[in-house]
């Protein structure tokens, strides 16, 4: 398995005046044999991160290195990043059985060692070895998609994505078109699959719980800029970011209290608007902590906290978070990185 | 298939199938049959009029007209189809050329098609039929080159369509060419449509290959189509008008056959099932029983609901026998899968059930007024003022050619008479009730001005514009991020505080609706199958299911080393319900009880009624089954 670099990675849409900066400067790395989860709000180019990963989004500025190459740079027919998209009503053809939509994406040609599948035979057995390996019976490849249930389909999804012989899988959302009932078995199978083969992914998911439950470790987006990044469990027990503490607190779940509603100026702030990003740091017109509740803080409304973002706990791009050293353990630099270029080059390694 | 033949039996299938075999049939047939008849040349009997020996007459040469319009079904309908294929597979080609090819080409194939779209067909056929010289050929190639761009542009639609699935993404993820790409996942998807408009498209070939040949520049002497009889014809329509009608009726019966074939192709994928038949054969819905004056009147109050809705292999009842009461001020969540009933409950107590659906009930009341019987316009107003509905898709629910401010301002307009200026002076307060920030600016903007979260609070501020006894929220929250829906729940709880409503809360996720809510009803497969305080849900819930819902979904404090809990199989299908407890194929308690006798709904203590043989009792216990497993740090 591979390491998947993002590295000041820009994706810009549309025409000058008029476009839209989905992804602006994204530093992210997901080592290998790692899952990386992504959060954040609709609007905050998660997807479209995902997309210029595999070549579906153009990457206007920046790179995405696997193990240090190009992607854009690979070899011709090889496709070593993979990715499983939200929808598995859309996203499998529904006149081809889904054995055909399966070995369609087995390799053709043999790459570095790698197994190529050419004839008939091999291809029925590596769809039947896949079909099982997803947990689904191997008799099933001659079923087309609209026989399936939601959770079958999104196995399927997993299946071809994984004939392709990735280095690396990235998941789009891949549960919040299941149900709850689901959601779990998909989950289950998603950790079975990273474990058993020791998969890099990117797990990409607008629940917290969700990702927090798959990742090693979990990158927080706000406007296509990463605001904070840390092992899971330390990121959501101790988050440095106002944005990651919103989050948290805004999950639902059977004990918190979501109603206990705290009075303040931004309480019915309207998310970010990424034709409009604010000056400064990008959260401040929702910032509980922010110019709008602590007059104090001006300096959020001018100056980018993303520029010495590496030396905060956890990279928090915010003017007020601890500075690394301040809590027990420091985020280890190889791991995991985000911020800007400038950042980079004083503060790792 | 089975939708095309039950199509066939329809009078119109019926119809254009035996039209289409019997002009097909002549046209293969007839040269073989009367071939000789249509060449001899009688010159006894030159330019007669209809006899028994001759039923259109005799032309110049006097040849049997009939004959010969019958033997000339076989070149008509063969150029027709010719020009025909010409013109689909040109169409194809161009339409999906852009898909393959580097943009800059496509880019010129679809300017050129737009260019050719704009040119009416008959005068690109004319413009043809020129270039390519008189005769057969020409006439062929004119038609074909003719039809083509119109076949581009649909081609070029659907199949633009089809290029943003994300199938297709996957299979270019997957490392798989353009050509191929085309080949297996654009062509087969766009080839319906595709084929209904090439049989369409065939009578109106028929129709212009007939104009030509008449206007003299199609089929030439000694061949002939219809077109040239009918010119022929035509010169002597007063002496025999048999001469040119025959033909000409010749060309309207094979034109129909065309047509009515294609529609009926087209209404077969259009998933349109003739279900008036099934419709007319049910029951009326049960009487409701009029309303009798409670003295505690609760805003809602729900007995025996169900919801019917005819499928192709008979009756759904994805509602069935659902009772509650909802009081003033009270909020009701409820939960359940997709399809358990959860949103039809809600959609029959606002009397928003379209046919073919049937809404029967005991009892329907709404603030004391049966929802079955009252009369219509009384309902109306009462409905309009006093029920507020908020619906998932925060996108589709405002129409987005007017101005928030209107859409608000029209309900108070349409129910307390209020002037214009006074009913958009309301709009603008109840915006601002609802927290959209500068609400008088946020009047005037249009739907998609306005995000996701404003336009659900915009949909509660609708809802205030009356005076809401009751407020349904369908999934209000679920396209939406969870700061913003936190946001939108809280609206919802002070709105209920300030306006003593009632709400219904309908949602997949038993978190919010047990934070939110007095009182959880969970649903499965059309049931109520628990209904119990909200505050009890996670130490209480009795039933196997309740418990099972709990279990799947992680939260923040989940357990990352074990599994997670699942509920194995799915929910019965509405049409095919099992004999006794809907749940028992799933449940890890079922017993020979449970598969045979349907359990019912039974108080089994304060506030709690359940719908289960076998409920759990002791919390806690039982919990490291795998099926149903509910993790130890609940």
């Amino acid at each position: 398995m591979s390491t998947l670099a993002f590295e000041d990675v820009r994706v810009r849409y549309g025409t000058h005046r008029s476009g839209l900066t989905a992804v602006d400067g994204v530093e992210l790395t997901v080592p290998s044999g790692s899952v990386v989860g992504l959060v954040g709000e609709s609007g905050s180019g998660k997807s479209t991160l995902a997309r210029a990963a595999v070549g579906l989004a153009p990457v206007t500025g920046g790179r995405v290195l696997l193990d240090g190459t190009d992607v854009r740079r690979l070899p011709r027919g090889r496709r070593p990043v993979q990715l499983v998209f939200q929808d598995p009503y859309s996203s499998l053809d529904p006149r081809m059985t889904v054995g055909e939509s399966i070995a369609e994406a087995l390799p053709r040609r043999a790459f570095g060692g790698r197994q190529a599948f050419r004839d008939r035979k091999a291809r029925h057995g590596e769809v039947a070895r896949l079909l099982e390996l997803v947990g689904l019976d191997a008799g099933r490849s001659g079923a087309l998609p609209g026989e399936l249930s939601g959770g079958q389909r999104q196995r399927i999804a997993l299946a071809r994505a994984l004939a392709a012989r990735p280095e690396v899988v990235i998941a789009d959302e891949i549960t919040s078109a299941l149900d709850v009932s689901v959601q779990g078995s998909v989950l289950n199978l998603v950790r079975e699959l990273q474990r058993e083969l020791g998969l890099t992914m990117l797990f990409i998911s607008h629940n917290l719980a969700v990702v927090r439950y798959v990742s090693d470790y979990v990158a927080v987006l706000y406007l296509g800029r990463i605001v904070e990044v840390g092992p899971a469990e330390r990121l959501l027990a101790d988050p440095q970011h106002p944005y990651t503490r919103e989050l948290v607190e805004a999950a639902p779940s059977a004990h918190g209290s979501l109603l206990a509603a705290p009075d303040s100026p931004v309480a019915d702030a309207e998310p970010g608007d990424p034709h409009r990003p604010p000056a400064g740091c990008r959260f401040h017109p929702r910032c509980p902590v922010g110019p709008l509740v602590e007059e104090a803080r001006s300096i959020c409304t001018t100056v980018d906290p993303a520029t010495v973002a590496a030396s905060r706990e956890h990279r928090a791009a915010c003017h007020f978070a601890a500075a690394v050293g301040d809590t027990d353990t420091p985020v280890p630099n190889s791991v995991v990185r985000t911020g800007f270029p400038s950042a980079r080059s004083d503060t790792l390694e | 298939m089975r939708r095309l033949r039950a199509l066939l039996r329809t009078p119109l299938g019926v119809c254009a199938v035996v039209l289409l075999l019997l002009v097909l049939a002549l046209a293969v047939a007839a040269p073989l049959v009367w071939g000789a008849q249509a060449t001899a040349v009688d010159t006894d009997a030159i330019q007669q009029g209809p006899s028994g020996a001759h039923l259109l007459g005799t032309d110049a040469l006097g040849r049997d007209l009939f004959a010969r319009t019958l033997v000339a079904t076989r070149l008509s309908i063969g150029l027709a189809l010719l020009a025909m294929l010409i013109g689909v597979t040109v169409g194809t080609l161009l339409g999906t050329a852009p898909a393959v090819l580097p943009r800059r080409a496509g880019r010129v194939i679809v300017a050129v098609v737009n260019i050719a779209v704009a040119f009416p067909g008959l005068l690109l056929a004319l413009f043809f039929a020129v270039v390519f010289g008189v005769g057969t050929t020409g006439a062929v190639l004119a038609i074909g080159f003719a039809t083509a761009p119109g076949f581009a542009r649909v081609a070029q639609t659907l199949s633009a369509s089809v290029a943003g699935r994300d199938y297709v993404a996957a299979a270019r993820i997957a490392g798989v060419g353009r050509l191929r790409v085309l080949v297996r996942h654009v062509l087969p998807n766009i080839a319906e449509p595709l084929v209904v408009n090439a049989t369409i498209g065939a009578g109106a070939a028929l129709l212009s290959f007939a104009g030509l040949s008449f206007l003299g520049i199609g089929v030439q002497a000694p061949s002939y189509d219809w077109g040239r009889l009918l010119g022929d014809g035509l010169n002597r329509i007063y002496t025999n008008p048999a001469a040119a009608l025959g033909p000409g009726v010749a060309v309207v019966v094979a034109g129909l056959a065309f047509n009515l074939c294609g529609e009926t192709i087209a209404a077969a994928l259009g998933h349109r099932t003739p279900l008036r038949r099934l419709l007319s054969r049910t029951s009326a819905p049960a009487a409701p029983v009029p309303a009798g004056a409670d003295d505690t009147d609760p805003v809602l109050r729900v007995e025996g609901l169900s919801v019917r809705f005819p499928t192709a292999v008979g009756w759904a009842e994805p509602v069935r026998g659902v009772t509650f009461t909802l009081g003033a001020g009270e909020a009701v969540g409820v939960v359940g899968e997709s399809g358990s009933g959860k949103s039809l409950t809600a959609l029959a107590a606002a009397r928003l059930i379209e046919r073919p659906g049937v809404v029967a009930a005991d009892r329907l009341e709404f603030a004391g007024r049966p929802l079955l019987s009252a009369p219509e316009r009384e309902l109306r107003t009462l409905l309009g003022t006093s029920l507020a509905m908020v619906f998932q898709d925060p996108t589709t629910s405002f129409n987005p050619t007017r101005r928030i401010g209107r859409q608000l301002a029209e309900v108070a307009q349409e129910h307390q008479g209020l002037g214009r200026r006074g009913a958009l002076a309301r709009a603008v307060e109840r915006l601002a009730q609802v927290r959209v920030p500068a609400p008088a600016k946020r009047a005037h903007q249009y739907p998609h001005e306005f995000s996701g979260g404003m336009r659900q609070r915009a949909m509660i501020g609708m809802g205030l514009m009356g005076t809401p006894r009751l407020i349904i929220a369908d999934e209000p929250t679920t396209a939406l991020d969870v700061t913003v829906q936190r946001q939108v729940l809280r609206l919802l709880d002070q709105v209920r505080r300030d306006t003593a409503a009632a709400v219904l809360l309908i949602s997949h996720d038993i978190a919010v609706v047990t934070q939110t809510c007095d009182r959880v009803l969970v649903m499965y497969a059309g049931r109520i199958v628990e209904d119990l305080p909200a505050a009890e849900l996670t130490e209480r819930a009795r039933h196997p299911y309740t418990r099972a819902l709990l279990a799947v979904v992680p939260d923040l404090a989940a357990d990352r080393d074990r599994p997670l809990g699942v509920i194995a199989g799915r929910p019965p299908e509405p049409t095919a319900l099992p004999a006794g407890c809907a749940f028992a194929q799933r449940c890890r308690y079922a017993t020979d009880e449970c598969r045979s006798a349907d359990p019912q709904l039974t108080p089994v203590g304060d506030d709690h009624r359940l719908a289960c043989w076998h409920p759990v009792t002791d919390s806690g216990a039982d919990t490291t089954d795998a099926r149903i497993s509910v993790e130890g740090s609940r």
